[in-house]
């Protein structure tokens, strides 16, 4: 955490911002100068601790802090200037803010005199990013900076973590003040709660001992609570020999080679892993939230079962689903607890139970929900994340994905044996997300192979960070499933909308070749099954970054998927010959 | 949303609104750090998440300690005022948010300054009036009063709507403000 500075020391506003981020132990910054932060990029001119990163748009600064704490578990740090740089960030903090990463983002802003003035680059940052941050903060006064700077990144780390604003007009900058690293945070009243209640962790245990049909439902706040979190959450499947599931957040805390995972659950998720949620008698939900794209119809969700919940927020419980065994604390420290009691009182699961109710999970997954018809003519999407994932599961990789179909099948098709490997768009579902993410991983992991799984219109929005890759010398791989579509959207319109395909064709695309080559990267095509083995090793080889355009089945839709107004019990496979237009109500039509 | 709420339960991918719980009214009392765009984060929260505000009253209430007190009357169900409760507990600067209703030991007070104008035997009555419910004349010409009344909204309503016929054209309100009885503090 904050390593001790030697000595208070008098200095510029600009200067303490340096001086924070370095005691914080940043080591990258990922930014965009503009008038507002001069003096900042002055301070940043004059040393050797913090490196700036610069991007091609604020957003992908934002994305790509994202990923960078995302894959090392640390803060992840911006710099953008007043008006259009603040608000360029928006998209990422509200990203951020759902998908609970920890990120300090610096905003410039004009000078005190001028607030509410309308000033060239004026917005009220603070006011805008008020419900996209979880604290933001305006300086006015030069003392209060040291402490606002670090409690930014003590607000951000811990709790359930967020994006923190702190946004800081020009004339603080360039004001002298003294700068120590304070001993004490303004907010007195700020205590995460982080040890769970033991006698809810004690009836918590008991109900496990006496399920016969448990079930673990993980998600990124097993990630979040650190890798000893994963540790602990896979010595306490093991020890009960309960099954697990995850969603899309949770991937990799728990190995998907392992025979206790079902896969991941929800919208998109397994056969397996959505009817063992619904018919389960005792649900165990660590660090995840009763998302709606998890819980299907929610008067039809999970009916005949206990519910356990341990979420750090308080105010994710009992939000969608009412639970029977709340438990607010931190994953890595309630599953401590857990093992511990589970262990010291010699608990042992229902072993009879136990076996029956695998018996039936080995039905569902002898449907094989993620079953699709092979090609030896065009490349299915399906085929080309199983075709990577082998040829670069030895590799230590990374995946970052944009968001839409291709995003799905990554999570279908890549399996995650460790946590920190998955940076995608969960909550707010952000195209463009996934290439400036993957800049972000690329730099704290330099050595690794980072991959980002792309569609061909997801990656458009944000194509301009490419150049920062390239100028940064980060050999980021970005992998475009390109169907010409945006898939997603094609999918909900072939099932929904009497495939009137308005507006989602990617009219007028770029030859993704010519534009790699013309921003200095490598560009390679592959259209046909047979070249691709030969195509992914040929990108894995090349040491700069490659823009890799699959060409792949245009009309493939993303199986299995519960249709909008249906239960978990209710979904529809690739091959289960359901009519579509049969499996959705009319009603069901307004709810994507 | 609203598209959302015509949409049966039974067809319905979102969770829909739970109608069979019933709408409760809940004082909340919040005791805030006052610092700038703590009563904003506050407010932001009820309109963006589409919670109800009937009534709000804030200030300063330990200068030392610059924390200001919240009491915000809401509605919801039982489910949506816990959301409410636990959501405004997220907030950085805020310190303690009670449940006034739920504790079911406080009291609350409101004060309203009502004007009403006329002459004759209309001005007689509404001083009479103002005499029964102990609502203090604070100014007056010759042709209105300005009454200061106290007590619970309900008493309010009532003068209020007393006044009405006998000539009030003006009404000002500070909302409600709570405190638990007997000697522990929140």
């Amino acid at each position: 955490m904050t390593k001790e500075t030697a000595s208070t020391r008098e200095m510029t506003g600009a200067e303490m911002v340096i001086q924070a981020l370095a005691d914080q132990g940043v080591k990258h910054l990922f930014g965009y100068p503009g008038g507002a932060v001069l003096p900042i990029y002055d301070a940043l001119f004059a040393q050797k601790e913090v490196r700036h990163i610069l991007v091609r748009h604020e957003q992908g600064a934002v994305h790509a802090a994202e990923g960078y704490a995302r894959s090392t578990g640390k803060v992840g740090c911006v710099l953008v200037t007043s008006g259009p740089g603040a608000t360029n960030a928006v998209t990422g903090l509200t990203d951020a803010l759902c998908d609970s990463i920890p990120l300090v983002c610096i905003t410039g802003q004009v000078p005190t005199h001028l607030i509410g003035n309308d000033a060239f680059q004026e917005c009220d940052t603070v006011g805008i990013t008020r419900p996209c941050t979880k604290h933001n903060y305006l300086v006015k006064r030069i003392e209060d900076l040291p402490r606002v700077l670090h409690e930014a990144f003590h607000i951000a780390a811990s709790g359930r973590p967020g994006p923190v604003v702190v946004d800081i007009p020009k004339d603080i900058q360039f004001a002298t003040g003294t700068y120590s690293v304070p001993k004490t945070f303004p907010h007195a009243g700020y205590h995460p709660k982080i040890k769970g209640d033991s006698a809810a962790i004690k009836a918590a245990v008991e109900l496990m001992a006496r399920a016969k049909k448990p079930i673990f439902y993980t998600g990124g706040g097993v990630i979040n609570s650190g890798k000893h979190a994963s540790q602990l959450l896979r010595e306490l499947v093991k020890t009960t020999g309960f099954p697990i599931t995850s969603t899309l957040m949770g991937l990799g805390a728990f190995p998907a080679a392992d025979p206790q995972w079902l896969g991941m659950l929800g919208m998109h998720g397994t056969l397996e892993a959505n009817m063992a949620m619904h018919d389960c008698d005792v649900m165990i939900c660590i660090g995840a939230r009763f998302d709606d794209r998890i819980t299907g119809r929610i008067d039809a969700f999970s009916p005949g079962s206990k519910k356990i919940h341990i979420d750090i927020d308080p105010s994710s419980i009992n939000k969608n689903v009412h639970v029977d065994i709340p438990i607010v604390g931190d994953c890595a420290h309630v599953l401590e607890d857990m093992l511990h009691l589970w262990k010291s009182e010699k608990k042992q699961a229902d072993k009879k139970a136990i076996g029956d109710w695998w018996k039936q999970i080995d039905k569902w997954r002898g449907r094989k929900s993620l079953a699709y018809r092979p090609s030896n003519e065009v490349i299915k999407p399906q085929y080309a994340i199983q075709r990577l994932f082998e040829l670069t599961k030895d590799k230590d990789t990374y995946i970052t994905t944009e968001v839409g179909q291709h995003q799905m099948w990554a999570a279908q098709f890549y399996h995650f044996n460790e946590p920190n490997r998955w940076m995608t768009s969960g909550g707010l579902g952000t195209m463009g997300y996934g290439l400036p993410a993957s800049v972000g991983v690329q730099l704290a992991h330099p050595k690794s192979l980072v991959i980002d799984i792309a569609g061909e219109a997801s990656v458009q929005m944000t194509m301009q960070e490419l150049s920062t890759a390239v100028q940064y010398r980060l050999p980021i791989k970005i992998f475009i499933l390109n169907n010409s579509y945006m898939g997603m959207v094609r999918q909900w319109q072939e099932l929904l909308h009497g495939s009137r395909y308005s507006e989602s064709y990617s009219e007028a695309l770029p030859d993704f070749v010519k534009l790699a080559e013309a921003m200095h990267a490598v560009g390679i095509r592959c259209e046909k099954p047979g070249d691709l083995d030969h195509a992914i090793k040929e990108m894995i080889e090349i040491d700069r970054p490659v823009l890799f355009d699959c060409v792949v089945d245009q009309k493939e839709n993303c199986f299995p998927m519960i249709p909008s107004g249906k239960a978990h019990n209710e979904m529809i496979l690739g091959d289960s010959g359901v009519s579509l237009d049969d499996a959705i109500t009319e009603e069901g039509k307004m709810l994507v | 949303m609203n598209a959302n709420a015509n949409i049966p339960s039974s067809t319905s991918h979102y969770p829909s609104a739970p109608m069979a719980q019933k709408s409760e009214s809940h004082t909340l009392s919040v005791l805030v750090d006052n610092e700038p765009g703590v009563l904003a984060r506050v407010i932001g929260l009820f309109s963006g998440r589409g919670y109800n505000i009937e009534s709000l009253t804030v200030s300063e209430t330990e200068h030392a300690k610059h924390q200001s007190l919240i009491t915000v009357v809401t509605t919801g169900t039982p489910m949506v005022i816990e959301q409410i409760k636990n959501q405004l507990d997220r907030l950085v600067p805020v310190h303690r948010v009670v449940d006034m209703t739920l504790s079911g030991r406080s009291i609350e007070r409101e004060l309203a300054m009502v004007k009403v104008k006329g002459k004759g035997e209309n001005r007689v009555e509404a001083l009479r009036l103002a005499d029964a419910f102990r609502a203090r004349v604070i100014d007056a010409t010759t042709e209105s009063f300005i009454f200061e009344i106290t007590g619970k909204s309900e008493k309010i309503e009532q003068f209020v709507a007393l006044m009405l016929p006998l000539g009030l054209v003006e009404v000002s309100r500070t909302g409600i403000v709570a405190i638990a009885r007997g000697p522990d503090t929140m």
